[in-house]
């Protein structure tokens, strides 16, 4: 028996630095989110659909994943899921800004509708759950050619009520695909709550009927989210199948910028989800372990806070496509 | 050169763009060893697999986004719906997903897939058997549709749309896999996506049409040569994009046009061939265009004598032709 038990990230096999890292990330997609929310209340950018209240669930599992090697289908909140994928701040931003370099699709669809090319995040749309077909897809395909890939794909709690749903998992369920399927369970499908979304209660507990493991795991816990990723991403690998991972989040913002979520929800539990805040969690983990003090913690968040600045400044002084880029890209030019 | 039937062609097709390239493979509900309920499909799964000839699950929405992922990683799906009546629950996939990817990502993602269905009626198949879907998919830019009429150019075109960079359609008339036959060569041709074909030349009427009418519509000009007049037959051949060169060429050259098809009249094919003839050569004209279509009723009914009723036939198609030459 060991003299002193491990602490829960090092039992992961996590050191110190890509604990602080991982925090790193969560605080650089809270700060990127809030700064999104000003620009656009002060009317500088259109529409805003926010990550916050999952960023313990999206860097945990992102940080479970190769870059530049697996792949992604996201969905729209999962702003930590692109930043770890090695998307950059000034990528995001060009794309909130609409501007014609935005890697995502040159401005023409709406901010959060991620995609990247070179880091094997596939584009995405707004009708919801149609990306995780597109996963197992990419799954079926890696498998035909023998390349060792794995695909994450994301949705809402709300969405895994659609056909696409049952039919991704079913599919990569008969085939033993290398799919990780996440649902970030905020709770809230817009304003329509859980119990009049989801029958059953859980999500997770779907996974049995498709033949893989259905996991339910704190998401505002950073640790148990990526020791579950961790898990489903070996499984994954080393052919057993896909997993189902149901990360059960909270919301901390109204659905989106066009929402206002006093209309459905009390204003006491609102107020309740701020305790459940997975930035702060994590925080109090890493001052518990001596990972992070006062003065790293103002370092950190100056650094985080000057490429927020430098990706909005950079980005708002980028153009925007010429008009004439409405009609390019409809089908392969010579 | 072999003598083959439409549905022969489909296949033999497959199997040399199978054996051509390793990224492409078949996916569909029944596909594997049954071969498919038409037969698209039969022999391809002993000679290439149950990975690149894929049984499906019973999933329309699946088979299309699976292909879509499947294209997007790089390999060419060659996806079949088993009728095109059941197209509709892929239809999100098909709009949303495969028209737009190239579109949206600023032409950094691509879906090279062929989504493959058999259409039609005049198989009492009733309502869900029968149906010309095409024209749900033609207003939608980003998407191929094309329809073969001969053997011939059901292997030229369908080689052309595995090969080719964007999402295509590709519906078969189920009415004609068995009942048309011709010579195929067995060397490597494709037939280029976006042209149509003067199936027969004529100097009276010009008639527009694709799939199985272009049978009836050519059984209709011998007939009607025996009456005095020549009539052209153009087959469209795709139907997105419009060959709108032929179109014109083919309408000035008669000055009557009489437009074909199963499908539906309103907001149909014709309806935007005769908007082309109008915007480009409305005073080469000589007569009003005409449309022949199928009537506007939500779909085809099973009892015998209603769906005679409702298909076009050579009679049908003599009768509008020859009262458009004698305008």
């Amino acid at each position: 028996m060991e003299a002193t038990t491990k602490a829960r990230h090092e039992a992961l096999g996590l050191s110190r630095e890509q604990l602080l890292e991982m925090y790193y990330y969560m605080l650089l997609t809270r700060r990127i989110d809030e700064r999104l929310w000003l620009l656009q209340r002060g009317g500088k950018i259109p529409f805003v659909i926010s990550p916050q209240g999952a960023e313990a669930a999206q860097i945990g599992a992102a940080f479970a994943f190769r870059r530049k090697h697996d792949w992604f289908t996201p969905y729209y909140r999962d702003l930590g899921i692109n930043l770890v994928a090695g998307v950059t701040p000034r990528e995001i931003m060009l794309g909130a800004f609409a501007r014609g370099a935005d890697p995502a699709s040159g401005g023409k669809q709406m901010p959060s509708h991620w995609g990247n090319r070179p880091l094997n995040v596939v584009s995405g749309s707004s009708p919801v759950t149609t990306q995780l077909l597109h996963a197992v897809g990419i799954a079926q395909a890696a498998r035909m050619r023998g390349d060792d890939i794995v695909a994450y794909t994301c949705c809402g709690e709300g969405s895994s009520n659609q056909g696409d749903f049952h039919e991704a998992l079913n599919w990569a369920g008969v085939h033993k695909l290398p799919v990780i399927f996440m649902v970030q369970n905020n709770e809230y499908a817009i304003s329509v709550p859980l119990d009049r979304q989801v029958a059953g209660g859980s999500v997770a507990a779907r996974g049995k009927g498709y033949g893989m493991p259905g996991i339910e795991v704190d998401g505002t816990d950073l640790l148990a989210v990526y020791a579950a990723f961790k898990t489903a991403h070996e499984r994954a690998r080393s052919g057993q199948g896909p997993s189902l991972i149901e990360a059960k989040c909270v919301r901390i913002t109204s659905h989106s910028s066009d929402d206002d979520q006093r209309r459905y929800r009390s204003s006491e539990e609102i107020e309740a989800i701020k305790a459940k805040d997975p930035i702060l969690k994590a925080r109090a983990y890493l001052y518990e372990h001596g990972i992070l003090d006062e003065a790293q913690e103002k370092e950190l968040e100056a650094r985080v806070m000057a490429e927020v600045d430098d990706a909005t400044d950079y980005a708002e002084s980028q153009p925007y496509a010429v008009p004439e880029q409405t009609l390019r890209h409809v089908y392969k030019e010579d | 050169m072999a003598v083959l039937n439409l549905v022969e062609a489909v296949r033999e097709t497959l199997r040399a763009e199978m054996r051509r390239d390793r990224d492409v493979w078949v996916v569909g509900e029944d596909v594997g060893k049954k071969g498919g309920v038409f037969g698209a499909t039969l022999g391809l799964f002993d000679e290439f697999g149950p990975e690149r000839v894929q049984d499906s699950p019973l999933t329309e929405s699946a088979i299309v986004g699976v292909g879509i992922g499947a294209a997007l990683y790089g390999t060419k799906p060659v996806c079949e719906i088993q009728f095109a009546d059941f197209i509709f629950p892929a239809f999100n996939q098909i709009i949303s997903e495969a028209a737009k990817m190239r579109y949206r990502s600023n032409g950094a993602w691509t879906v090279p897939m062929v989504i493959r269905a058999p259409f039609g009626g005049g198989v009492h198949g009733g309502l869900y058997h029968s149906q010309s879907v095409e024209q749900y998919f033609t207003n939608t830019a980003g998407l191929k549709v094309v329809v073969p009429s001969t053997p011939y150019d059901a292997k030229g075109l369908l080689a052309a749309a595995i090969r080719d960079p964007d999402p295509v359609l590709f519906f078969e008339h189920k009415g004609l896999y068995r009942a048309v036959k011709g010579e195929v060569p067995e060397t490597d041709y494709i037939i280029p996506i976006g042209k149509a074909d003067l199936k027969r030349d004529g100097s009276d009427i010009t008639v527009i049409t694709y799939g199985k009418t272009v049978h009836f519509c050519l059984e209709a000009a011998n007939q009607l040569a025996r009456e005095g007049y020549e009539a052209l037959v153009l087959d469209l051949r795709t139907l997105l994009p419009l060959d709108r060169e032929a179109i014109v060429a083919a309408a000035k050259k008669t000055g009557k046009v009489l437009i074909v098809h199963e499908a539906g009249k309103t907001h149909g094919i014709g309806a935007e061939v005769s908007a082309i003839i109008a915007e480009e050569c409305l005073f080469d004209l000589d007569a009003p265009v005409q449309r022949l279509c199928g009537p506007d009723v939500p779909a085809m009914p099973y009892a015998g004598p209603m769906e005679k009723f409702f298909m076009l036939s050579p009679e049908k198609c003599l009768e509008a032709m020859r009262t458009l030459a004698k305008f």
